[in-house]
């Protein structure tokens, strides 16, 4: 039978949560890493006993720990992320111009193919390859000098990359998300790049309609159609239909189009989730009601999914990184809150559970469909 | 001998307990002690001091015989009881919590 393990990054450490494929009776592992912040943990689709974790520390930087069997036991690989040549600068918070430097790891993205080749989204805003393993990594530098980099600033949460997509049709491709730069896109394996930001409007910067500026906090799409890009934008929900070319809004009835994750069925393309947020100054649910929010027809229709969700007194957030979904029939639906609750469908929404109520803040959700 | 204390995380991160003991060729220094340090356990290669710049992460302090080290030159001389191993260099993570 079918199993799955879910990956959870929290503010003081990893958790490895897992089921078999029916999902009803869970097991709690964890903390690993027990005091650390763990932006992201991932284990790789070529091999689901490779997992990659980012273990950070205001005290102590930069820790990657590598597992070679699933997650029981870890070893740390290299922390050394130097940019490539003379870093640069970019915009500050004051318009002023600032040294590039690194802070951490948000999100690590194992290659669809080879285990030991793995790409990280890091703050400062770069891209970051290795291809053994996390022994060393090598920064793709041309994300930073095609696109404009002394044009990026940081959201309030810092200038990260935090999104990484690989096309599983088209093996060169690669998209990427900043906050607050936008999206971009590579064709050839990550050496060159171009903004993809086209159809995007956000009226906090000075040109709405500008080139790079843009705070996209979350890409996602289906990998039968990757052409097909969903977006959860600063504000506005996004869609586009030409892998980036140009965007279109698809917040239709929305009750606030402000949020931070997004994510796609499993099996059908069209079917997306999205947990609306009150406000860009007020980080928690509208009306005090957590509700996921999903659209089967690729967005502009969405209906509240409540079931099993507090629907009173709830002041939660979810971050950009702390929603996933499993590969089973029925599609499993995964989140987790600032407030510590990993929350779990096993029927694409419909009803919802907790697995684990009282974690720290939860940072990042993967989750790995395991034979 | 040189004997060193890490905060309790980098401890965990080495997989040691209590004190670590050093040997250290010619000056000791906070250099050479890091130095070598990083040469036992690699593991802690960027923890303590960025690896690019060898600047001491901000929230790190360096204690010892009941002074902050913290802001001297990294290639002065640690104090003799460091260098004879009487007394420990303690390295503290400060602003404690979170």
């Amino acid at each position: 039978m079918s199993s799955v393990r879910v990956l959870v990054g929290t503010r003081k450490g990893a958790f490895i949560l897992t089921a078999d494929g029916k999902r009803d009776e869970w097991t709690i592992d964890g903390p690993f890493f027990g005091g650390w912040e763990i932006y992201h943990i991932k284990g790789s689709p070529a091999d689901p006993n490779r997992i990659y974790a980012s273990q950070t520390s205001g005290w102590f930087g930069q820790v990657i720990q590598r597992s070679d069997d699933g997650g029981k036991t870890w070893e740390p690989v290299s922390n050394r992320f130097e940019y490539d040549g003379v870093p640069g600068t970019h915009q500050w918070y004051d318009g002023t111009q600032h040294p590039w430097g690194f802070t951490r790891v948000w999100h690590l993205e194992p290659s669809l193919t080879d285990p030991d080749t793995v790409y990280a989204g890091v703050e400062d805003a770069a891209l970051f390859r290795s291809t053994d393993g996390g022994q060393s990594w090598h920064e793709l530098s041309g994300l930073r000098s095609d696109s404009s980099g002394h044009l990026w600033q940081p959201g309030a949460g810092g200038m990260c990359l935090h999104t990484i997509l690989l096309d599983p049709e088209r093996p060169g491709r690669i998209f990427v998300a900043i906050s607050a730069a936008g999206a971009f896109r590579s064709d050839d394996g990550g050496e060159t790049w171009r903004p993809i930001n086209r159809g995007l409007r956000s009226e906090y910067i000075p040109d709405p309609e500008a080139e790079v500026g843009h705070c996209v906090h979350r890409i996602a799409l289906h990998p039968s159609h990757p052409q097909v890009l969903f977006m959860q934008k600063h504000w506005d929900v996004m869609r586009s239909d030409d892998a980036g070319e140009s965007w279109y809004e698809v917040s239709g009835n929305l009750p606030s189009d402000f949020g931070f994750p997004i994510a796609v069925h499993a099996h059908e393309p069209e079917t997306v989730y999205v947990v609306p947020i009150k406000s860009d100054q007020e980080h928690f649910p509208p009306e005090g009601k957590l509700r996921v929010y999903r659209s089967r027809t690729g967005g502009h229709q969405w209906e509240p999914l409540t079931n099993g969700l507090p629907q009173r007194d709830c002041y939660v957030n979810v971050l950009r990184e702390a929603m996933a979904v499993d590969a089973l029939d029925p599609c499993g639906i995964y989140f987790g809150t600032t407030g510590g609750q990993v929350y779990m469908s096993a029927d694409a929404g419909d009803t919802w559970q907790p697995i684990v109520r009282d974690l720290p803040a939860v940072l990042s959700v993967e989750v790995q469909t395991l034979p | 001998m040189i004997r060193v204390v890490l905060p309790p995380h980098l401890r965990i991160m080495a997989r040691v307990n209590g004190e670590v003991v050093l040997e250290v060729e010619g000056a000791v220094t906070l250099r050479s002690v890091l130095d070598a340090l990083e040469v036992a356990y690699p593991v802690l290669r960027g923890t303590i001091r960025d690896q690019a710049t060898q600047r001491r992460r901000p929230f790190l302090r360096f204690f010892a015989c009941q002074q902050d080290l913290s802001h001297q030159p990294p290639d002065d001389p640690l104090p003799d009881a460091v260098a004879t191993g009487t007394e420990p260099l303690v390295i503290l993570a400060a602003i404690a919590g979170g």
